[in-house]
């Protein structure tokens, strides 16, 4: 196999971030930011979507207080014996954006996935002042290196769509829709390849 | 006669399923590599880097390489002189259930109704097929949805042409943009009926990538349908660069007078195909 060792790091300024974000951060990343996220974050995807939202219909509280916090779009596959987690790279999100609105209103203010989001959910992340990142899909193996600790918050009956709590370091992400409405992907389609 | 018995095929199976997982083959990390070589984004370049890291770690630390270890697509031609001792479909889902399980998969079927997860990713979905011979071909495909979700199907007049087929198919990858996990290996299915097109749409995704078509007016079909999504500009990971598929792989038959069905099967680049031969 002609596999060669390539560079593990993007080339490019990452901003080192905090999370969950202090104060003035979120207003502070453009689109086309490229992050370093380390911290605290907690995770969902489809059927954990689902399952909030019921709860929010039946006036329950949700498991976590999502102010302040990033929400990272994964379903992580088992670990093996000995090791933290499996491959744990991001989903797609538009499958999210039916919910997402609900949760920016409580206060979400980051979002973490693949993907493009919808008209809709990007007037409701420029009205709340919310922003969303993607990472990168299929390298779920070297993302899982920068997860430093998972613990099941809710839903575990949901298998792979539990919620979880996620301690990162150094988790790379690239800033597409700001709070200023810019999106990032549009911009790059605007710059068409005509060689 | 020949007699292969099911527990062969279900250890087959379950070994086709791990190392899927586990080990991207040479066709895609080269078209990956070569990718690389050509790109002329930097941040893209550098993604694609990061994508042969990944398949790196992913083989020395079985760590899977997506999470997505997917719905498993299995193909299979039996030659007309073996005998299968035991019940084929039987084996092979049972071949599923025991990689999922003892090699960590991620466990992504669910009921399509309650949406209740199946917890063994069984069924795989098994397309049988008799040819000449003694032997038992077994090609596997465990299929990410992100990518699968962004795949179409289109049954057009015969007055849209090739023109429209060609339109129908780049219009597929450019919609899909950033979110199938970009640069893509494209499957086409040309022809025959609703159900043929997208079956071949799928079975040409395990052509080695790159390997043009062995008809010559589909190989050049191929080229300019990849040259055309190339310079939309959605890119790696939709961040921009000439890279947004790394090959377009076409599957003709003959169709009716009334019909020209055109499949877009979607894969990403985390391109996992296995195949064995019993």
């Amino acid at each position: 196999m002609s596999l060669l060792r390539a560079n593990t790091n993007i080339t490019g300024n990452f901003k080192k971030i905090k999370v969950p974000f202090e104060q003035g951060t979120i207003e502070s990343l453009n689109a086309g930011d490229l992050v370093h996220l380390s911290g605290t974050i907690y995770t969902g995807r489809d059927l954990t979507h689902r399952l909030l939202c019921e709860l929010l219909d039946q006036n329950k509280a949700l498991p976590v207080d999502l102010k302040g916090q990033l929400l990272y779009y994964v379903g992580p596959s088992p670990a093996r014996p000995g090791k933290i987690i499996g491959a744990a790279g991001p989903t797609s999100s538009y499958r999210m954006d039916l919910y997402t609105p609900r949760l920016l209103e409580l206060g979400l203010p980051a979002t973490l996935g693949k993907g493009r989001r919808s008209e809709p959910v990007k007037i409701e992340m420029k009205n709340h002042g919310a922003i969303y990142l993607a990472t990168f899909g299929g390298a779920g193996a070297l993302l899982s290196q920068c997860i430093k600790k998972i613990e099941t918050i809710a839903f575990p009956e949901a298998g792979p769509e539990a919620m979880f709590r996620m301690d990162i370091e150094n988790f790379p992400a690239v800033v597409i829709n700001d709070i200023n409405g810019r999106d990032y992907f549009e911009e790059i389609r605007c710059r068409k390849n005509n060689d | 006669m020949r007699t292969i018995n099911g527990e062969q095929i279900t250890q087959a199976v379950t070994q086709l399923a791990i190392t899927a997982a586990h080990d991207l083959e040479p066709d895609i990390l080269d078209s990956i590599l070569a990718a690389r070589d050509r790109e002329t984004s930097e941040l893209a370049k550098s993604v694609l880097d990061l994508l042969i890291t990944n398949a790196d770690i992913a083989s020395r630390e079985l760590i899977p390489a997506c999470q997505d270890t997917g719905i498993c697509t299995i193909f299979i031609t039996i030659g007309q002189d073996v005998f299968i001792e035991g019940d084929l479909h039987e084996a092979v889902q049972k071949g599923i259930a025991v990689g999922y399980q003892d090699g960590y998969l991620r466990k992504s079927v669910c009921d399509v109704l309650t949406r209740k997860n199946t917890g063994n990713n069984v069924p795989a979905v098994v397309h049988i097929d008799m040819v000449p011979g003694d032997k038992l071909h077994i090609r596997f495909l465990p299929k990410g949805c992100g990518s699968e979700n962004m795949s179409g199907l289109k049954m057009l007049p015969p007055s849209a042409g090739i023109k429209g087929a060609v339109d129908f198919i780049v219009n597929t990858v450019v919609k899909a943009g950033p979110n199938p996990c970009p640069p893509l290996v494209v499957g086409v299915g040309l022809g025959g009926t609703f159900e043929k097109a997208a079956l071949m749409a799928k079975h040409v995704l395990f052509r080695p990538v790159g390997t043009p078509s062995d008809i010559e007016e589909v190989a050049q079909l191929e080229a300019e349908i990849l040259k055309k999504v190339n310079q939309e500009g959605v890119g790696v990971h939709g961040l921009g660069g000439c890279n947004t598929a790394l090959a377009v792989h076409i599957e003709t038959y003959p169709t009716h007078i009334a019909s020209l069905p055109v499949a877009v099967n979607i894969q990403c680049h985390s391109h996992r195909h296995k195949e064995l031969i019993l």
